[in-house]
């Protein structure tokens, strides 16, 4: 058995020598698997500091892998097609550098997540979990219905947005950019845990009564932890449509929620690399049993039926010792 | 906009509510009962739409087919409530979330294998199609009239099963005090399946009796359950009364937001603007109401606190 910080380290090399084997390989598909990984895995970091962290169970987080996702959309096609975003009362210009498409992403799915989050945290278990599953599809159906921008159909961004310094439409340069991002989230959130703010919240999830009458206001601490974790979905969700080069209400969809779920409960609940093994197992699964059946959903089903019911803890969970058990 | 197309859209309205009150009453009967929220309460809608659809293919007789749609669906509610269901009951709700959304994913592609992904298409039987005249001159499809009356029957039905019957008593003890029950020698897990059941048979019917008005697909029942939960938060967990409010008022929400809201904005705005924008914010009206009651009661309209 190897200690959990241990086999942290060999996940994220893993995902680092991967692509770089695949490219003195010549084999630019799996580099692009391994970024779609690195995104997924981003998502599902920023889901679990509200999932596993904080218990607040959202199957709403597709709202903010859309919103990211759109913002990307939005920006770059008026960028494409020159024309401005709006011009009155203050002209707003679209753009293709993904910086500034990055900080739209987060601010704007920090706004929606404050409001969602202002509503959702009124109620709490079974009904937060329906609540948020109902917003979701709110944006859903608004993105569907609302045509400017390509309504059903979505939007296709014909050239990948520029990053300075980077060619981002060569796989590799891609990827360590993504790579890049998600070892800096990972950073900021292991920082995040570990400072009084992430222990507030832990103790808001385990024992919220005793965390409130020391003085903590939970539901402010929730609130603040639903923010934080959608910008960081939502960022994303903007990696993930330049990598596609493609945007469409699917990424609002409630089975976007549940499949960022399944990389946090495949990986192991409230573990800061879970879902880093989860979203690498789902995509592995989804190559190759994909290959092997038309129909591989049904044994993505029965896996995960069987790690919930019997294997708790996830890959990591199964594969390391648990540290300083407080339970 | 006439007063005759007003009613006719209310009435569509009513009979999508109580539609979705049979989809929410099974919902919201386990969660108080059993304290368990199932993803998978819009597979067996499915499935009864579909067993609805097969058999009406092979015998042609529409009444045969809401039989199966009941048994398949009861069947197969009683069937993972027993390998899967049951061993959820003590866990947390991210367990029951991740488990019946594995269950949606295998009853999704199974049904997906066995049928094919084109829709099956369920007729309205002759006797039932075509319109009625109502009092006022409304014409209104017998087919919908109809469903209104079977949903208000099963509603009807409902009440005097909870508050009436011995199994009804069972099940509000249920939901009062499990442990006093079981201790009371109550079987507590046939009760469990039974209610498991019941409640599946309603999720079939609903899809088997919609399944005739729209397509029979995979997935058609993942947007009713969302539909549900909303019902639910509205109307309040727990509560069969609750689900039928907020079913009806989803329905006809949702149905006049449709009618009403492009006109209303095509009174002040250019026309394709108003379509636009009056569409999109009516696929919007019925959270938006769900975000009002959240804001002033947030247990739902008859939740307890």
């Amino acid at each position: 058995m190897l200690r959990e910080t241990h086999l942290n380290g060999i996940i994220l090399l893993a995902l680092l020598i991967v692509p770089l084997v695949a490219l003195a390989l010549n084999e630019p598909f799996i580099i692009t698997l391994a970024t779609k990984v690195t995104i997924l895995a981003l998502a599902g970091v920023g889901l679990n500091l509200a999932l596993g962290q904080g218990g607040l169970i959202s199957f709403g987080h597709a709202i903010f892998f859309g919103l990211g996702g759109y913002s990307m959309g939005i920006l770059a096609s008026h960028a494409q097609s020159f024309t401005p975003l709006m011009e009155a009362p203050f002209l707003i210009e679209g753009t293709n550098l993904m910086p500034v498409i990055w900080i739209v992403a987060i601010v704007v799915s920090c706004l929606a997540a404050l409001l969602v989050g202002l509503l959702s945290l009124r109620t709490s278990g079974v009904y937060f979990i329906m609540v948020t599953l109902a917003f979701g599809q709110m944006f859903y159906y608004f993105a569907i219905s609302w045509p400017a921008y390509g309504g059903e159909d979505g939007l296709v961004i014909f050239v990948r947005n520029e990053f300075p310094g980077l060619n981002t439409l060569v796989p590799i340069q891609f990827f360590g950019l993504c790579f890049a991002v998600l070892c800096a989230v990972l950073f900021f959130v292991s920082k995040l845990n570990k400072s009084a703010f992430g222990l507030a919240l832990s103790g808001a999830h385990f024992n919220p009564e005793r965390a409130e009458t020391v003085g903590i206001d939970i539901t402010r601490v929730r609130l603040v932890a639903f923010v934080i974790s959608a910008g960081i979905t939502g960022l994303a969700g903007a990696l993930f449509a330049d990598l596609n080069r493609f945007v469409s209400p699917t990424m609002f969809s409630w089975h976007t929620s549940g499949q960022i779920m399944i990389f946090i409960i495949l990986g192991g609940v409230a573990r800061l690399y879970g879902p880093i093994a989860g979203a690498a197992v789902y995509i592995i699964l989804e190559h190759y049993l994909g290959a092997f059946s038309e129909y591989w959903q049904i044994y993505l089903g029965l896996i995960l039926l069987f790690v919930v019911l019997f294997a708790q803890g996830g890959l990591i969970g199964g594969l390391s010792k648990r540290e300083a058990a407080h339970d | 906009m006439s007063t005759i197309l007003l009613i006719e859209q209310l009435l569509n309205g009513l009979q999508f509510g109580v539609m979705l009150f049979l989809m929410a009453a099974g919902l919201t009967l386990i969660f108080g009962v059993m304290g368990l929220i199932n993803l998978a309460h819009g597979s067996l809608y499915m499935v009864g739409a579909f067993a609805a659809a097969g058999v009406a293919g092979l015998t042609g007789s529409f009444a045969l087919a809401l039989i199966a749609s009941l048994a398949a669906a009861a069947m197969f509610g009683a069937l993972i409530e027993l390998t899967v269901i049951r061993r959820l009951y003590k866990r947390d709700h991210l367990d029951q979330v991740l488990a019946t959304f594995a269950l949606i994913l295998v009853f999704s592609e199974g049904t997906r294998w066995a049928f094919g992904s084109f829709p099956l298409f369920l007729n309205i039987p002759d006797m039932l199609s075509g319109t009625v005249m109502l009092p006022g001159g409304i014409e209104y499809s017998l087919y919908r009239l109809t469903i209104i009356g079977i949903g208000l029957l099963v509603a009807a039905g409902l009440f005097l099963l909870i508050s009436k019957t011995r199994v009804g008593m069972r099940i509000r003890a249920g939901e009062n005090d499990r442990e006093m029950i079981s201790a009371l020698g109550v079987d507590i897990s046939v009760l469990y399946t039974l209610v498991f059941a019941l409640g599946a048979a309603l999720a079939g019917l609903s899809g088997a009796l919609v399944g005739a008005i729209q397509s029979v697909e995979v997935g058609m029942g993942e947007p009713v359950l969302i539909l549900a939960f909303v019902v639910i938060v509205i109307g309040g967990i727990g509560s069969i009364k609750g689900a039928l409010a907020g079913a009806i008022l989803v329905g006809v929400t949702d149905t006049m937001g449709r009618t009403l809201l492009p006109v209303i904005f095509g009174s002040f705005m250019d026309p394709s603007a108003a379509t636009s924008v009056g569409s999109a914010l009516a696929s919007m009206l019925i959270y938006i109401l769900m975000a009002g009651v959240l804001v002033f009661k947030p247990t739902g309209l008859f939740g307890e606190a």
